[in-house]
C-alpha cells in the first residue's frame, strides 16, 4: 500500500468541489484510459476576474483524486494569471507530498488546469498566454531525463519499446519505475503518429532549405527582434520542426509565443515550406 | 457528499487476499517452533540435531507429496519460492536439451515464468510462442498443437490464474504436449491445495509449488520432478536435495510447509464446498446489488476461492484504499495498485476494456473466511463502489473523453 500523507487521504475519502458546473466559463479534459486516470477540471471567473468557482470529475486513483480536489481549492480566488503559475510540484507539496511513483497524478492536475485556461481563452478569443505552455516534467530521476526529450527522441527515431527509448535517452536505465511512463510516452506518440497528428514519413527540409532557414533567422527575424531589446537562437532542425531558443526580451516576453507562431513561423512558411513548424526550446 | 460510514467495522482485518499470500495455520506454526528453538541442527550434520532435522524434513516431504500425488521422494526437490521452482524447471530444461532453442507458454502466465520467458527470449536467443487465451481467460489448444516443433525444449502453462482463477486443462494439454514427447511444465502454486492433483497418473513432468500460497511460510516452494526427467541443478554446491538444489534446507519452513500440505489435503473438499459457497455468495450478492459489474474469467472453470470482478467506470485503487479503511483486504488488477504500476497483463491479454479493467477486484477467500464476513463485505461494496462513481467523469453514456 501507498505511504499517502493524512491530507492525500483526507481529500480522497472527503473530496472538494466535486461535480459538475454548468455554464462553466474555462473546461479542461485530460488523461489516458491506458493509463488509467481522466480529469475534467472545470472553473468560472466572477466580475474581478477571480476563479469564483471550480469543480472536478476524476477516474483515478486515491492520488489523482485529491491532487484534483485540492487543486480546485489553490485555485479558488485567484485571478487566471495566478493560477497559471501553479505547478505540479506545488499541488504535490500543498498535499504533503505524494509518493515519487504518484506524481504523474500531480502533472495531470497542472494539465487539466492549463486546458482549462486555454478552454477559456480560446473560447473568448483572447491570445493564450506563453505562462500556459506545457511544463516539461521529469520522467526519469535516476538520470534526469525530461519527458520531452523521451518524447522526441520517440517521434524522432520511431522507438518501439522501453529498451530502445533507455538506449537513446538513458530514461528508465535505473531503477525501472518511470518504466510505466516512458510506456505511456510511447504509447502517446504512436497513437499521435499513426493518426497523422505527427506525419511519419514527411521530408526532412533539404539541406538548402536548411541553409535558408538559417539565414532568415540570423539575419532578416533575428534583426527585427533585437529592435525590441530580444533575440532568437536556432537550436537544431529536426524534420520540418524548427527548434528555437528565445533570448534576452524575448525570453521573459508574456507573448513570446505569439512572436514565435504569429510571426516566425510565419516567415518561415511563407518563404521556405509551408509544413514548417517552429517549437520554443526553454532553457 | 454523503461521507463513507462502516457501520459494522469488525475489529480485525477480513483477509480476501489468498492469492497473493495466506495466514501460515497454527497447527504449521506449533510444528515448526521446535525446529526454530530446539532442535536447530543441519539435516547435513552426524550428530543428534542433524538427524532430527533430517528426518523432519524426510516427514515434510512424505506430506508434500501425499497432497501431489507424487510416489518417490526422489521426484520432489524443496526450492525456495514457487519463483524458483518455476526458474528452474525452465532454465534446468534449457541446459539439459542445450540443442533446443524454442519454449511455448502462455501470455498470462504469473510473472515467475512471464518475466524469465521474456528474459530468455530477449538475452538468451530462446525463440518464445505465447499462446492466447480468448476473452473469458481460455486457450486455444489448436493454437498449442501448431506451436509444437522439434526442436521445443518444453511447454510451461499454469494450471489455474493467480487473477482470474481460471483453470487451464491442463491435462488435456498434457496429452498434446507429450505426444511429441516435450517436457511439460505446471505452474501449480494458486491451484495445490484448491485442486486435486495427482502426480501418479497425470502427464506433467515438471509441477511448481509454494508454501505461503496454502497456509504455510513464505521462502518455500517444491518442484516435483517426474522420474526420468532430463533437469540441470539452477543452485550449485552442496549435495543436498540429490545435488539437484544446494543450499541448507530450511528445516522450520518446510516443517510448517509439510504440515500445511496435510492440512491442505484434509481440506480439499472444504476447499471445494465451504469456501466455494463463500465465493459464490460474495459474488452473487455484489453482482445483485451494484450496477455495471461482471465476473472476468469462464464462470465454470475457476478456482473455488476466486472471484475477479470488473466495476466500470472507476479505478480500482481507491476501490482498495476505500476497502481497506473498511478493514477489508482485497487487491486489483488496476494500473495504480501498490509495487506494480503496470495494468494487469492477464486483464489486457483478455482484451477487457480498459474502462473495466482499471476497476477490477480480486477477492481471493480461504477457509479462514466466515459468512458472516462475506456479508459484510457484500455490504459495504455498493456504497464504495456509488462514492467512486459519484467522482468520475465517465458512465454509461460516456466512456472516454
Amino acid at each position: 500500500m501507498w505511504d499517502y500523507t493524512e491530507k492525500v487521504m483526507d481529500h480522497f475519502m472527503n473530496p472538494r468541489n466535486v461535480g459538475k458546473l454548468e455554464n462553466a466559463d474555462g473546461v479542461g479534459e485530460v488523461g489516458s484510459m491506458s493509463c488509467g486516470d481522466a480529469l475534467r477540471l472545470m472553473f468560472k471567473l466572477d466580475e474581478n476576474q477571480k476563479i469564483c468557482e471550480a469543480k472536478f470529475q476524476t477516474f483515478g486513483c486515491g492520488s489523482a483524486i485529491a491532487s484534483s480536489s485540492i487543486l480546485t481549492e489553490m485555485i479558488i480566488g485567484k485571478t487566471l494569471e495566478e493560477a497559471s503559475k501553479i505547478t505540479n510540484e506545488n499541488i504535490a507539496d500543498e498535499l504533503g507530498g505524494l509518493p515519487r511513483e504518484k506524481m504523474h497524478c500531480s502533472v495531470m492536475g497542472r494539465e487539466a488546469l492549463e486546458e482549462a485556461m486555454i478552454d477559456y481563452y480560446t473560447k473568448q478569443g483572447k491570445e493564450i498566454p506563453c505562462t500556459l505552455i506545457k511544463q516539461d516534467v521529469e520522467i526519469c530521476h535516476c538520470f534526469q531525463v525530461k519527458t520531452s526529450t523521451v518524447r522526441n527522441a520517440v517521434l524522432q527515431y520511431k522507438l518501439k519499446d522501453i529498451e530502445d527509448v533507455t538506449h537513446y535517452t538513458k530514461a528508465g536505465g535505473g531503477c525501472k519505475q518511470c518504466h510505466h511512463d516512458i510506456q505511456h510516452v510511447i504509447d502517446d506518440c504512436w497513437e499521435e503518429m499513426g493518426s497523422g497528428l505527427v506525419q511519419l514519413e514527411s521530408k526532412p527540409v533539404g539541406n538548402g532549405d536548411s541553409e535558408l532557414i538559417r539565414e532568415l533567422l540570423e539575419n532578416d527575424i533575428a534583426r527585427a527582434l533585437r529592435t525590441d531589446g530580444g533575440d532568437i537562437e536556432l537550436v537544431e532542425i529536426r524534420g520540418k520542426e524548427v527548434h528555437v531558443k528565445m533570448i534576452g526580451a524575448c525570453a521573459s516576453c508574456p507573448s513570446s509565443q505569439a512572436t514565435i507562431k504569429g510571426w516566425v513561423e510565419a516567415q518561415l512558411k511563407e518563404n521556405v515550406d509551408s509544413d514548417i513548424t517552429v517549437i520554443e526550446v526553454k532553457s | 457528499m454523503s461521507k463513507l460510514e462502516f457501520p459494522n467495522c469488525p475489529s480485525e482485518l477480513i483477509y480476501m487476499d489468498n492469492n497473493a499470500t495466506t495466514i501460515v495455520a497454527q497447527e504449521a506454526i506449533d510444528e515448526m517452533l521446535p525446529y526454530l528453538k530446539l532442535n536447530y541442527g543441519n539435516p547435513s550434520s552426524i550428530h543428534k540435531l542433524g538427524a532430527a532435522a533430517g528426518n523432519a524434513v524426510d516427514r515434510a516431504r512424505d506430506q508434500v507429496m501425499n497432497l501431489l500425488g507424487v510416489e518417490s521422494p526422489l521426484e520432489l526437490v524443496f526450492t525456495g519460492s514457487g519463483s524458483e521452482s518455476d526458474n528452474m524447471a525452465i532454465i534446468g530444461t534449457l541446459h539439459a536439451y542445450p540443442e533446443k532453442k524454442h519454449i511455448v507458454t502462455t501470455v498470462v502466465e504469473h510473472p515467475a515464468v512471464m518475466g524469465l520467458c521474456r528474459e530468455l527470449e530477449k538475452h538468451h536467443g530462446i525463440e518464445v510462442t505465447w499462446l492466447d487465451v480468448d476473452s473469458k481467460g481460455r486457450l486455444d489448444l489448436a493454437q498449442l498443437r501448431d506451436s509444437l516443433r522439434d526442436d521445443t525444449a518444453l511447454v510451461s502453462v499454469m494450471a489455474a490464474n493467480n487473477e482470474t482463477g481460471v483453470i487451464f486443462p491442463y491435462e488435456e494439454i498434457g496429452k498434446i504436449v507429450k505426444e511429441r514427447g516435450i517436457i511439460y511444465h505446471v505452474d501449480a502454486v494458486q491451484a495445490a491445495g484448491k485442486l486435486p492433483l495427482n502426480m501418479s497418473s497425470s502427464t506433467i513432468d515438471l509441477l511448481s509449488i509454494s508454501a505461503h500460497k496454502l497456509h504455510g511460510c513464505k521462502g518455500v516452494g517444491a518442484l516435483y520432478v517426474r522420474r526420468g526427467t532430463k533437469l540441470r541443478p539452477l543452485i550449485v554446491g552442496g549435495h543436498q536435495e540429490r545435488g539437484r538444489r544446494a543450499g541448507t534446507e530450511n528445516v522450520p519452513g518446510l516443517v510448517a510447509f509439510g504440515k500445511a500440505c496435510e492440512l491442505a489435503a484434509e481440506q480439499l473438499e472444504n476447499e471445494n464446498s465451504f469456501v466455494r459457497n463463500l465465493r459464490d455468495r460474495l459474488e452473487n450478492k455484489i453482482i445483485a446489488t451494484v450496477p455495471d459489474c461482471r465476473i472476468n474469467g469462464v464462470v465454470d472453470k475457476r478456482l473455488p476461492n476466486t472471484t475477479n470482478i470488473s466495476f466500470d467506470y472507476i479505478e480500482g485503487e481507491g476501490i482498495l484504499l476505500m476497502l481497506n479503511l473498511a478493514k477489508i483486504a482485497a487487491s486489483s488488477g488496476s494500473a495504480c495498485t501498490s509495487g506494480s504500476l503496470e495494468p494487469s497483463h492477464v486483464l489486457k491479454a483478455m482484451g477487457i476494456p480498459f474502462i473495466s479493467a482499471h476497476g477490477s477486484i480480486r477477492f481471493s477467500l480461504s477457509r479462514f473466511n466466515s459468512e458472516a464476513e462475506v456479508d459484510y463485505v457484500a455490504a459495504v461494496m455498493p456504497q464504495i463502489i456509488e462514492k467512486l462513481r459519484s467522482i468520475t467523469p465517465f458512465n454509461q453514456e460516456r466512456k472516454t473523453f
